[in-house]
């Protein structure tokens, strides 16, 4: 990928901060860094598609270490989760063999796989070499009568972020539109219109759709595709028919949406499933931009059930985590989701990490917790620690790159990374989070660590 | 005798192999007040953090040189200097051990010759030693690239030349196969004989994890420090584990002109009976008492777990010193070892008692595994699947282990270790017994349906 190529994607309309310099991120620091690649990210964006193979073209450190490391799961196929590596070795550097391995690579995953399609991953390996992988991928989609999709996202082009977004235009480029929607099913039968739409950017992490998803089919919208957790390739194609599209998470992904609107007339909205509010909103935005009295009826009287049902189960854990001091630092859309989910519980979030986070996030979290909110941009784990002391915060909910720092430093910690087992999304979702946030907050197990002459005794 | 096949394949499917540069970075994570720098991009060490976070459940102290789009191509020598210096000032470890990646190899990244521009850039960072271990991920494998790195720590640390011999002290090169338990145990082993071993790299110390006063750190919470490393040339003997280590422990010899012992393991009875007689040649003393009453317990496991045991359907996925390691463990026990697949070549694997080692993937390994008829696997978490896939049981070894608590703790090395080991594997074998699918003769009438009714 060319510079120029680069900055064009970092050119988003829809994002607030476009204006600003066109830098991107600041640059990494040598030395001291964290986070992913770009490849990170594309195929963060992109794995969950479930039916697909992911071949990962490069030598075995891109993926050996990697493969099999995210949590979204799926209801049918499970052909994402095979790891799959050209496994580049020198000899294959030296003489320029990645081409002709990457083209065997894909007829062998044609024949013994079956895939619904193709994502081809280039690393930094390949980049570098020069490898002509769209070429590649057109003869092999040729060839082998399946869709082949380049994506072109070496590690060192830049973040995760960068990463996401050029995920997002690859599909948009090769594979929206490139397929009619079926027919609704004759046994589907719903007494009322039934609305098409997209979700954008939601994982499916730890199944946690999963408790959304009912409620969408019990207001009658169908869910062309969930891009991508849970999603098959053939759903992908079919994106441009929705009547109105939700992007969920990563504000890098809402260039997606951008383009649905500009190309098919859908309207956008963002919103988020963690939490009460954000997912009552959530629904409310769906009716409201699809425009149907009736879909606006069914709506509050789905939200006035569940609402209450959560709030009935709430009763007995609130007072167990009302008052709590958290500090919430997640990156991006959730740096706000999760503080107005955290509220929802009655807890006081004491500060917010923003990294990733865009101006329109950080505006979200001071109409959340007021004009001096405290944000955290630095995602050094030791200020993290300090920080959290400076706050005087009980509880810490930080993904899980930060989980072994804080048990080093005796914090009460939850886990909200995107590679966990538990599904925190929906009215089922925020129940789930408060008895895990009980568990952690009032475990007895941080007292008996923070009280080192305790510790340090040997056992008698 | 056991031929090397080699599948090809044009792919790796679902790789049991990890990068040469995760393998370096173990190695030096072994190494006190460390902090290992991968010069590449940042992905790199973003993956490598968290694949040891997940198997270690502790903070990694890993750093990366974050290659981007503009140094990749007009050179990164700068972003070294910078990584260097950086880490000296933020987190003053008294290591760093500098990893080159698939990029910077490819790249022509001459980095000795930067290591010496930051030396003269920075010389009040000169107490702080820098150690280069040259690992791109295009050759190897994790325990390939942990063997550079203590070849790499020996080249720049350890004296050179003959020493006063310290009658008691010997040194230990301990491979990639080893988990912090087996280190442990290596460690406890050694000192029943009166011995005080050298351990290089001691994971046990650094990642055996531990809650310490200090709470977090950004360097390694343990490890061989300098003070040790340089003390080596002093000791009566070196003990090497692990075939993956003769480079290093060749050049170890080389310089100081100690007798080594070299094994290819020490999982099983036969394998520590070589260990303890190599302890008892050096000590100059028969076996202690207690290593004897553990000695004869794992002899009483091997009797009591032998009806399990016995004629199992073994497969075993593994970088090749476990993989050898482990063969050699399950052919004692008199079980049938179906399948041996390894990352990549080891000398060792074509002397094993096999028909063949496959170098290759867990496509492989499954579909031998499968084809076979194995009872139990043994290979990292990503046999989780495989396992259930092919109703197979799953001891769970190597790297990665994500879904299993304390199993870095784990040690399946000496008497002991055998001992649980053992326990293990039929405990496992005993759960994953198939037992015969009841048979209804169609001449029978309906018998469940009267004694259904006569339950309460």
């Amino acid at each position: 990928m060319k510079p120029e190529d680069v900055l064009a994607l970092k050119d988003e309309p829809a994002c607030a901060q476009n204006n600003k310099s066109k830098s991107g991120c600041a640059a990494p620091k040598p030395g001291a860094t964290q986070g992913g690649c770009c490849y990170d990210g594309a195929r963060n964006a992109l794995l969950p598609i479930a039916d697909a193979a992911h071949i990962v073209h490069g030598p075995i450190g891109c993926a050996g270490s990697s493969w099999d490391n995210r949590g979204s799961r799926s209801s049918g196929s499970d052909l994402y989760r095979v790891g799959m590596t050209t496994d580049l070795s020198d000899m294959d550097v030296i003489m320029g063999r990645g081409e002709k391995k990457l083209y065997g690579a894909i007829r062998y995953v044609a024949e013994r796989y079956n895939p619904a399609a193709v994502f081809v991953y280039v690393t930094c390996i390949p980049a570098l070499q020069g490898d002509d992988v769209d070429v590649v991928a057109k003869t092999a989609s040729e060839r082998f009568g399946l869709s082949v999709i380049p994506i072109d996202c070496a590690g060192f082009y830049g973040n995760k972020n960068l990463g996401n977004r050029i995920a997002g235009d690859a599909v948009v480029r090769h594979v929206i539109g490139t397929r009619e929607p079926d027919p609704l099913p004759a046994s589907s039968d719903f007494p009322g219109t039934v609305h098409d739409v997209n979700l954008i950017g939601e994982w499916n992490v730890g199944g946690e759709f999963w408790n959304v998803a009912p409620l969408f089919d019990e207001l009658g919208l169908r869910i062309l595709c969930s891009f991508s957790g849970d999603s098959r390739f053939r759903e992908v194609q079919t994106m441009h028919r929705a009547k109105a599209n939700m992007v969920v998470c990563s504000k890098a992904m809402i260039h997606v949406a951008r383009k649905l609107e500009e190309s098919y007339g859908a309207p956008y909205f963002e919103g988020s499933f963690y939490g009460v509010r954000d997912t009552s909103d959530a629904f409310r935005n769906f009716a409201r931009l699809l425009n149907d009295p009736e879909l606006d009826r069914r709506t509050e009287a789905l939200i006035a059930r569940e609402e209450a049902c959560v709030a009935n189960e709430l009763v007995s854990i609130r007072p167990r985590v009302a008052g709590k001091r958290v500090l919430v630092f997640a990156g991006g859309y959730k740096s706000w989701s999760l503080v107005s989910a955290m509220q929802d519980l009655g807890v006081e979030v004491v500060a917010t990490g923003t990294e990733k986070s865009t101006e329109e996030d950080k505006a979200r979290i001071r109409e959340l917790m007021g004009p001096q909110a405290r944000m955290i941009e630095d995602n050094d784990q030791r200020a993290l620690i300090a920080a959290f002391h400076d706050c005087g915060a009980d509880v810490l909910v930080a993904g899980d790159r930060y989980i072994f720092p804080a048990m080093k430093s005796r914090l009460p910690f939850l886990d909200i990374d995107h590679v966990r087992r538990i599904g925190y999304a929906g009215y089922a979702g925020i129940i789930e989070l408060a008895r895990n946030l009980d568990a952690v907050a009032n475990s007895p197990v941080w007292a008996r660590a923070q009280n080192r002459s305790l510790a340090a005794r040997p056992a008698a | 005798m056991a031929e090397l096949l080699t599948p090809t394949k044009p792919l790796a499917v679902n790789p049991l192999k990890a990068c040469q540069p995760i393998g370096a970075s173990l190695a030096f994570l072994g190494l006190a007040d460390c902090l290992p720098l991968e010069h590449g991009a940042r992905g790199c060490t973003s993956f490598n953090k968290l694949f040891f976070m997940r198997h270690f459940n502790e903070p990694i102290a890993l750093q990366t040189t974050a290659m981007d789009q503009i140094t990749t191509v007009l050179g990164a020598d700068g972003s070294i200097v910078e990584a260097l210096a950086t880490i000296c000032e933020r987190d003053r470890p008294k290591v760093i051990g500098l990893i080159s990646t698939g990029l910077s190899s490819m790249q022509g990244s001459d980095i000795p010759r930067t290591v010496a521009e930051f030396r003269a850039k920075h010389p009040e960072h000169a107490g702080i030693d820098v150690i280069v271990a040259p690992a791109t991920d295009t050759l190897g494998c994790l325990e390939s690239g942990f063997a550079l790195a203590v070849e790499a720590i020996i080249e720049a640390l350890a004296p050179v030349g003959a020493a006063l011999r310290l009658r008691h002290q010997v040194n230990v090169l301990a491979s990639a196969m080893l988990t912090p338990g087996d280190v442990e145990d290596i460690k406890v082993w050694i000192e029943a004989y009166g011995l005080t071993p050298i351990m290089l790299p001691d994971i046990a110390d650094s990642l055996d994890g531990h809650l310490t006063d200090t709470g977090f750190s950004t360097l390694t919470y343990g490890g061989t420090t300098g003070d040790e490393i340089g003390r080596m040339g002093r000791s009566a003997a070196t003990l090497v584990i692990g075939r993956s280590l003769d480079g290093a422990a060749d050049l170890l010899r080389e310089r100081t002109g100690i007798p080594d012992y070299r094994f290819d393991g020490a999982i099983g009875l036969a394998a520590s009976d070589a260990f303890s007689d190599a302890l008892g040649a050096i000590a100059n003393r028969a076996m202690p008492a207690k290593v004897a009453r553990k000695r004869a317990q794992l002899l009483d496991a091997m009797v009591d777990t032998q009806f399990q045991l016995g004629g199992a359907r073994i497969a075993i996925a593994a970088d090749a010193d476990l993989c050898a390691s482990l063969v050699a463990f399950f052919v004692e026990m008199g079980a049938e070892v179906v399948a041996a697949v390894a990352s990549a070549k080891g000398q060792q694997l074509a002397s094993l008692p096999l028909d063949s080692v496959v170098i290759g993937d867990l496509e492989d390994f499954e579909w031998l595994a499968r084809e076979r008829g194995a009872d139990l696997l043994v290979t990292n978490s990503h046999g989780a699947d495989i396992a259930k896939r092919t109703g197979a049981a799953l001891l769970r070894a190597g790297f990665p282990i994500y879904d299993s608590y304390g199993a870095h703790a784990e040690s399946f090395v000496g008497y002991a270790g055998g001992r649980r080991t053992l326990f293990r594997i039929a405990d496992l074998l005993a759960a994953n017994f198939q037992e015969l699918r009841p048979y209804r003769s169609r001449f029978r009438a309906e018998p469940d349906a009267a004694r259904r009714s006569s339950l309460p």
